[in-house]
């Protein structure tokens, strides 16, 4: 290990027996210290946010939030080993974006490598391997497409996670360099850019109707001509979302009117 | 191909009564008219004979030659000219075979006068054999049609059954294994238990796809060794109850259903949980049902309910449907939060005590 201060780990999973092995294996690098083991990712959350650790091991099938959602949440994720038994989008996801991942059950000499592997980018390159190059956001963006992502968005509001399951979103609107989510309960930021959320919701569902606004055409009462070439639609909760004329073209196509 | 009408022995026997009634119904008329009733019968037995002949061709033959679009007008046409063809046909065997006799110019005048007549006769026979082999092909056609439709459906139900099986059996299984990995440096004791569990969990999973109906005793111990397993990957947070009355333990049901009940309720449970949980499973018998509930807690903020079916319940309502033709079978409830299934499972009163396909298996009580 090339550095002196010694590294943090902190293991993630909802299985007392899957912790227990990495824990095992993790035996054998005396410079890496776990600081934390969390059973979901409420508690990763917090334990990341405490400790900032330097690595995280980290499973993807959780209950409350899966991995890929903890860690759209955490503003400058660690890097991350994950371990998963079987999901194929999640695997597609790891495959494309350089982010090595376990596949349990996985031996020593696997676990090795991927130690290796990181440990040695970190020597020279001092960063970590999840967010260099941006690739948290192409990441999650593979991984959202699996049937079991799409049903929800999670947020952090005030220091608290709210998942929002997306029948009660009214319609997106960009803000500067985050993303507010019109529902039910009120408006919530999320960091993310608007063509993320444009590829990863059900185009069936969510119409880009404008630069700076994606709709839930659940809540579409009404479409009223505005000025030259664009028009504004009405939801059912009186909130009114401009539709440019392009977007007026796949809105139609969508409603099939 | 659609099998010929008279191939088979019924319809010939039928076929060739209506030929003895008809022959028979000309004699009798013939001989009305005047003729002698040797001329009668050799008449008769000629013109009919020769309907015969022709109609067993028309059946026949449309086997093999059925014309989709125009089909009536074809029928029109071939029973026109199979008529025509059979009059002249007559005409020239019977007229000079009958003129040697004593009444010979008398037959020959007959026979031109009653001619029309004799056309009637052969075109409404002919033409009813044309319509009733037309209708004959067409239902076995549509029956062929229904049968591979029916085939279709069903290795596409079982295809699609398969995967929705599928779905979570991977994850459960190499989740297994890591927890077996896991064990086995610091408890091998309890990792060759598990092993030991695992194997046998399989091993049924392999068995039951050639199984009809499994006593729900033999079902129940199978799903508490797949508790079993969740029990060691879950440690202390799951507890399971499971009470079954000694009157239904005999009771029969469908396998790989219940399964998939349980599955679901460990998913919402137990997976998506993080506090210690107990899964319940309930069977009483209720006149000619057997009722299974099962109940587990889920996480309101994660997960919701859907109305109707509720959660991934829908195959089973399916699997219900196209076992019982019924689809009040299925039933879910939401209370707090404990979410509720309940599968009714009527229960023939002859159901055999064993089916002839698990002839080689113990009872487990």
């Amino acid at each position: 290990m090339s550095n002196n201060t010694p590294v943090k780990a902190i293991i993630i999973d909802d299985e007392p027996l899957a912790r227990m092995i990495v824990k095992e294996y993790l035996g054998f690098y005396p410079g890496i210290t776990i600081v934390q083991e969390c059973g979901d990712g409420f508690e990763g959350i917090k334990a990341i946010q405490q400790h900032h650790p330097d690595l995280i091991f980290l499973d993807v099938q959780m209950p409350k939030i899966n991995g890929f959602e903890m860690l759209e949440l955490v503003e400058e994720p660690p890097a991350v080993i994950f371990t998963t038994a079987f999901d194929e989008y999640a695997i597609k996801a790891f495959e494309n974006h350089a982010v090595d991942y376990l596949l349990k059950p996985f031996n020593k000499d696997r676990f090795d490598k991927a130690l290796r592997k990181w440990l040695d980018q970190r020597a020279t390159r001092g960063s970590d391997l999840i967010t260099h190059g941006g690739n948290t956001e192409e990441l999650l963006e593979t991984a959202s497409q699996s049937p079991t992502q799409q049903q929800r968005i999670v947020v952090k509001t005030g220091g608290k996670i709210k998942i929002i399951p997306l029948e009660d979103i009214h319609y997106l609107e960009a803000a500067d360099d985050y993303v507010k989510i019109h529902t039910h309960n009120g408006a919530f930021l999320k960091n993310r850019t608007m063509s993320f959320f444009e590829k990863t919701l059900d185009p069936e569902q969510f119409v880009r109707t404008h630069r700076s606004y994606i709709l839930n055409v659940q809540q579409v009462t009404r479409i009223d001509p505005y000025e030259k070439d664009s028009h504004l639609c009405i939801l059912q909760s009186g909130a009114q979302v401009p539709v440019s004329k392009a977007g007026y073209v796949k809105l139609k196509a969508v409603l099939g009117l | 191909m659609a099998k010929a009408p008279l191939s088979q022995h019924k319809f010939l026997l039928i076929f060739l009564s209506w030929w003895a009634i008809w022959a028979f119904l000309q004699v009798s008329l013939l001989i009305g008219f005047g003729l002698s009733a040797k001329t009668a019968l050799i008449d008769s037995l000629v013109s009919n004979t020769l309907v015969a002949l022709s109609c067993g061709f028309l059946s026949n033959n449309m086997q093999y030659y059925l014309p989709k679009k125009e089909r009536y007008w074809y029928i029109l046409l071939i029973s026109l000219s199979l008529s025509a063809i059979i009059l002249l046909a007559c005409k020239a065997i019977l007229v000079p075979l009958l003129s040697e006799k004593a009444d010979g110019v008398a037959y020959a005048l007959f026979f031109s006068k009653s001619w029309p007549v004799r056309f009637d006769i052969v075109f409404l026979q002919v033409g009813c054999m044309a319509i009733l082999s037309v209708l004959w092909y067409s239902s076995e056609e549509e029956q062929e049609n229904r049968q591979r439709r029916n085939d279709a459906e069903r290795l596409a139900r079982e295809a699609e059954l398969f995967k929705l099986r599928q779905q979570l059996a991977p994850h459960f299984l190499f989740n297994s294994l890591n927890s077996i990995s896991a064990l086995i440096g610091s408890r091998p004791e309890q990792a060759r238990k598990m092993i030991q569990q695992l194997s046998d969990f399989l091993r049924g999973n392999l068995k039951k796809e050639d199984q009809q109906w499994v006593p729900l005793s033999e079902e129940l111990q199978y799903l508490e060794l797949y508790l079993d397993i969740e029990k060691v990957r879950f440690g202390h947070r799951l507890d399971t109850q499971i009470t079954c009355g000694e009157d239904c333990m005999s009771s029969r049901i469908p396998p790989m259903l219940l399964q998939p009940i349980v599955e679901n309720a460990i998913k919402f449970g137990l997976y998506d949980t993080t506090e210690a949980v107990t899964i319940a499973i309930r069977a009483k018998i209720e006149a000619k049902f057997v009722i299974i509930e099962v109940e587990n807690p889920f996480d309101p903020e994660t997960s919701r309910p859907k109305k109707g079916t509720g959660f991934g319940l829908s195959s089973i309502q399916r699997r219900l449907y196209l076992l019982f033709a019924r689809t009040d079978l299925l039933e879910t409830r939401v209370a707090d939060n404990l979410f509720t299934t309940i599968v009714r499972i009527p229960q023939p009163e002859n159901i055999p005590a064993k089916p002839a396909i698990d002839n080689t298996q113990t009872p487990i009580a």
